[in-house]
């Protein structure tokens, strides 16, 4: 039986829940760009080459161009988040997270007042990214976010994990995460940054829209068309846990419900 | 060569194979309890069990092709391999139900309203009236019926291979080169020149 009443609080940005360990979190990866098993990314990753790295950022910006990592790094102000993380397979965990927010780095660039929308793209390197030889996805990987979405100080870039540097399965050297919607929309290894007028497509919203949209919010009553998003497995439970009871954008509804004011979220999945 | 294999296979009893199929699941329940399937052990347990269902079912469909094409009579070893993959495809159910999904009206609706999870459940239904009649005395007592009925295993694992397609995101390739192998052996029983006489006798009337 699922539990009724979860028993965790958000104290500010982090939830008082128990972190999933190092090994579950850097063992059990969705990152196709290394193979589509959940252990192939911790097996494969280890191959990419994460130094040089530098962000494009370019479109509806004042200061369009490269942003070298370390330039970045130096003007940020680099936090720890534990976040709730839940997977629109039905799976989820507690990580913390080290990074800052992703509104700093859009503020270096400086923002149009025309832009509405945040186009991001992971890295496409098939020499080093063994995922990308196979026509799995439409590569490169591409997510999107409203900029006011973007904006908001709950969405981090992420550097890091427990205080370590970002392992490479989990999408080094900088990574989206944003908890309170499905984990496809934190895309990883980003190189390229848009901001635009138009709402980008998201790659798994191109493969299936009946099943992925774009706004992807964590929503217990919209189902999966192939499953159900009322409960979850949280990861680590072991062979008899139970499942959880899956919560409104994942537990965040306080701080993110005011985003989506009005929307028919089972329309606007 | 393979009249020796068939003299060998003869003298081989069927029993080990029912005692070694009890190994992998029991396996697979230990190593999921004492942590040695990553960190989502119900997941694996229910993949690997589901899989490896598929693996010897698709087995089982390959014994009348290897006798037809290559001579090779594994026969006596059919039952088995039937009776297997429909243990290993209940025990995938069993843990879907009672490991993962856990809550009655959850596996009711999931059963009813999502695609594959009605797929596979249809597999696993056709399967039930086939595992029922397997012993001797039905077979005896069906008689010609009996094969009729036992063609349900063609649709039940045709399913099973769509099934596997369809709970993965994406079209991968691991369950469509499945998929392709059960099509393959269902289309070598297709009696072609039969198909083929009837056609040309159509297009010519």
């Amino acid at each position: 039986r699922a539990q009724e009443v979860p028993v965790f609080e958000i104290q500010g940005f982090d939830t008082t829940e128990t972190p999933n360990s190092f090994e579950e979190i850097t063992s059990y990866n969705n990152f196709y760009e290394f193979g589509t098993g959940k252990d192939d990314p911790a097996r494969h990753a280890h191959a990419l080459t994460t130094d040089p790295w530098s962000v494009e950022i370019d479109g509806l910006v004042e200061r369009p161009g490269s942003y070298g990592l370390g330039d970045i790094l130096a003007k940020v102000d680099i936090d720890e988040r534990i976040y709730r993380f839940r997977c629109v397979e039905a799976w989820s965990m507690v990580i913390p997270w080290n990074g800052f927010e992703l509104n700093q780095l859009l503020n270096m660039a400086g923002i149009q007042p025309s832009a509405k929308y945040v186009r991001f793209e992971t890295l496409y390197r098939p020499e080093e990214m063994s995922g990308q030889n196979r026509p799995i996805l439409d590569w490169p990987y591409v997510e999107g976010l409203r900029l006011d979405e973007a904006m908001h100080p709950l969405t981090l870039m992420a550097t890091g994990l427990y205080g370590k540097e970002l392992p490479n399965q989990n999408g080094a050297p900088l990574r989206l995460v944003v908890p309170w919607k499905y984990g496809f929309k934190s895309i990883k290894s980003i190189v390229k940054i848009t901001l635009q007028e138009e709402q980008p497509v998201n790659t798994w919203k191109a493969i299936n829209h009946r099943e992925y949209g774009f706004y992807s919010n964590v929503n217990p009553d919209v189902s999966h068309p192939r499953w159900s998003q009322a409960t979850e497995r949280r990861i680590g439970g072991g062979v008899f846990a139970s499942r959880v009871a899956t919560l409104k954008f994942n537990g965040y509804e306080e701080q993110v419900a005011d985003l989506y004011r009005g929307m028919d979220l089972s329309k606007n999945y | 060569m393979i009249d020796r294999i068939n003299r060998f296979m003869r003298q081989v009893p069927t029993w080990p194979l029912y005692v070694a199929a009890v190994i992998p699941p029991v396996w697979y329940f230990y190593a999921g309890v004492t942590g040695q399937l990553g960190v989502d052990p119900v997941k694996s347990m229910e993949h690997k069990i589901g899989l490896l269902g598929l693996q010897v079912l698709i087995a089982s469909l390959c014994v009348t092709p290897l006798r037809r094409y290559a001579g090779l009579n594994l026969l006596k070893f059919r039952r088995a391999l039937g009776l297997i993959g429909f243990f290993y495809i209940f025990l995938h159910l069993l843990v879907w139900v009672v490991l993962d999904v856990q809550i009655f009206s959850q596996i009711i609706s999931d059963i009813y309203k999502r695609p594959y999870i009605t797929i596979g459940m249809g597999a696993f239904v056709l399967m039930i009236p086939l595992a029922a009649t397997s012993y001797n005395a039905a077979i005896r007592k069906l008689g010609r019926n009996w094969r009729k009925l036992h063609k349900l295993v063609y649709p039940a694992v045709l399913l099973g291979g769509v099934h596997f397609v369809m709970l993965r995101k994406g079209w991968q390739i691991e369950p469509l080169l499945y998929l392709a192998a059960v099509v393959a052996l269902l289309l070598l029983r297709v009696p072609v020149r039969q198909k083929i006489t009837r056609w040309m006798s159509r297009e010519s009337a």
